[in-house]
């Protein structure tokens, strides 16, 4: 019968938690480079968003 | 007792953390040094009011908030640098990477990344001259200052005070353009103002300084040449304050509040230069360190105020080709 395979990393609750807790921060700061650079798109070309063939 | 930076030394003091990162969302914003960052971000800020305007308001606070991630980035990556430093004062100790909640490795890759972004974005935002200033600012800081100057010469906080001073002369690019006369005055001024608020401060904290084996100018000059060149530097500070309203930058509340300001920070150099003994020097030098925290942010806020209500600048005295 094969060994039982090792159960690696382990995270204690504390960890997990603060893994957890690290992954919204950088879901947020994401989602808010995203925002700023959809703004800076639309300040940058200004009225020229409608300046174009139809 | 040697000053030497023994690279074989370098990060032993720093706990080894094996096993997945404890790190909290809160040891990442501590390695921003966010007291740091407020005031980078207020005297970019007056340099982007101060700054004759060409730049979206909705793109000058992205170019601010660059600014501030930047200044951010550097102090993550002084913090990866000076962790078996940071791990021998008492100042220092709790920070992230000495005290073993994050690896240097992270604090590092942390650092990197909002450099490279901040510098990018800011191009992006505003232009690459306030880019390429930002670049160079960081570099200063984490390559000039943190890993050449500042274990190897007392003047450590002299040149590499030049990172902490340009944040004006950034912001005022990013808004304009280009740089100026100006705001390199501006630069000029946190530049002549470093020294003798850090020496203020070192006065205080040598035995700190000298545990962990940083040349600061009290521990390798003593205390006594530390009180002289503070006061030095206060004789050419409160001069140097004053000049904006000379140039065309500062109008009479400037004129009057820089003169009685720099009148102020020269007295309390005199009073550090006279009391070297027990706690009348201690209570000498912790006066200096608060005073000049009040006068630079004093100096930057009103030429912020006489920008946003408008009052006029006094003529300046410069030659019109400048």
């Amino acid at each position: 019968m094969a060994d039982k395979p090792e159960p690696g990393v382990v995270l204690t609750e504390e960890q997990k938690r603060q893994r957890g807790r690290r992954n919204v921060a950088l879901a947020v700061t994401l989602g808010v480079l995203v925002v700023l650079f959809w703004v800076m798109t639309i300040v940058h070309l200004g009225g020229n968003v409608l300046n174009r063939p139809m | 007792m040697t000053f030497a930076h023994d690279d074989t030394a370098a990060h032993t003091a720093v706990p080894a953390m094996p096993g997945p990162s404890l790190a909290g969302v809160e040891d990442y914003i501590a390695l921003l040094k966010p007291r740091v960052m407020s005031l980078v971000v207020f005297s970019a800020l007056v340099g982007m009011v101060a700054a004759p305007s060409g730049l979206h308001p909705v793109l000058a606070a992205i170019a601010l908030l660059c600014i501030a991630v930047g200044a951010g980035a550097s102090g993550a990556l002084n913090m990866w640098w000076d962790a078996d430093i940071d791990a021998v004062m008492t100042r220092t100790a709790n920070r992230p990477v000495p005290a073993g909640r994050m690896t240097p490795g992270e604090a590092c890759a942390f650092g990197v990344v909002l450099s490279v972004g901040s510098v990018l974005m800011l191009g992006l935002a505003s232009n690459w001259l306030a880019a390429g200033l930002l670049a160079f600012t960081i570099f200063f800081y984490v390559v000039i200052y943190t890993m050449w100057l500042k274990r190897w010469t007392p003047q450590n906080i002299v040149i590499g005070g030049l990172a902490g001073a340009m944040p004006p002369m950034v912001g005022w690019a990013a808004v304009s353009g280009e740089v100026s006369l100006h705001s390199a005055l501006l630069v000029a001024i946190i530049f002549m103002w470093t020294p003798p608020h850090f020496w203020a401060l070192a006065l205080i904290k040598s035995d700190d300084y000298a545990r962990a084996g940083v040349p600061m100018l009290p521990c390798v000059a003593g205390p006594d040449e530390t009180r002289r060149q503070i006061l030095l530097y206060a004789l050419a500070l409160a001069p140097l304050g004053v000049a904006p309203a000379l140039v065309g930058l500062g109008g009479w509340l400037y004129l009057a509040l820089s003169s009685v300001l720099g009148l102020g920070f020269v007295l309390r150099a005199v009073a550090v230069y006279r009391r070297r003994e027990g706690e009348a020097a201690r209570k000498a030098a912790g006066g200096l360190f608060g005073f000049s925290l009040i006068y630079l942010f004093a100096l930057l806020a009103v030429v912020l105020v006489e920008k946003l209500a408008g009052l006029p600048p006094l003529p300046s005295l410069l030659p019109g080709w400048m």
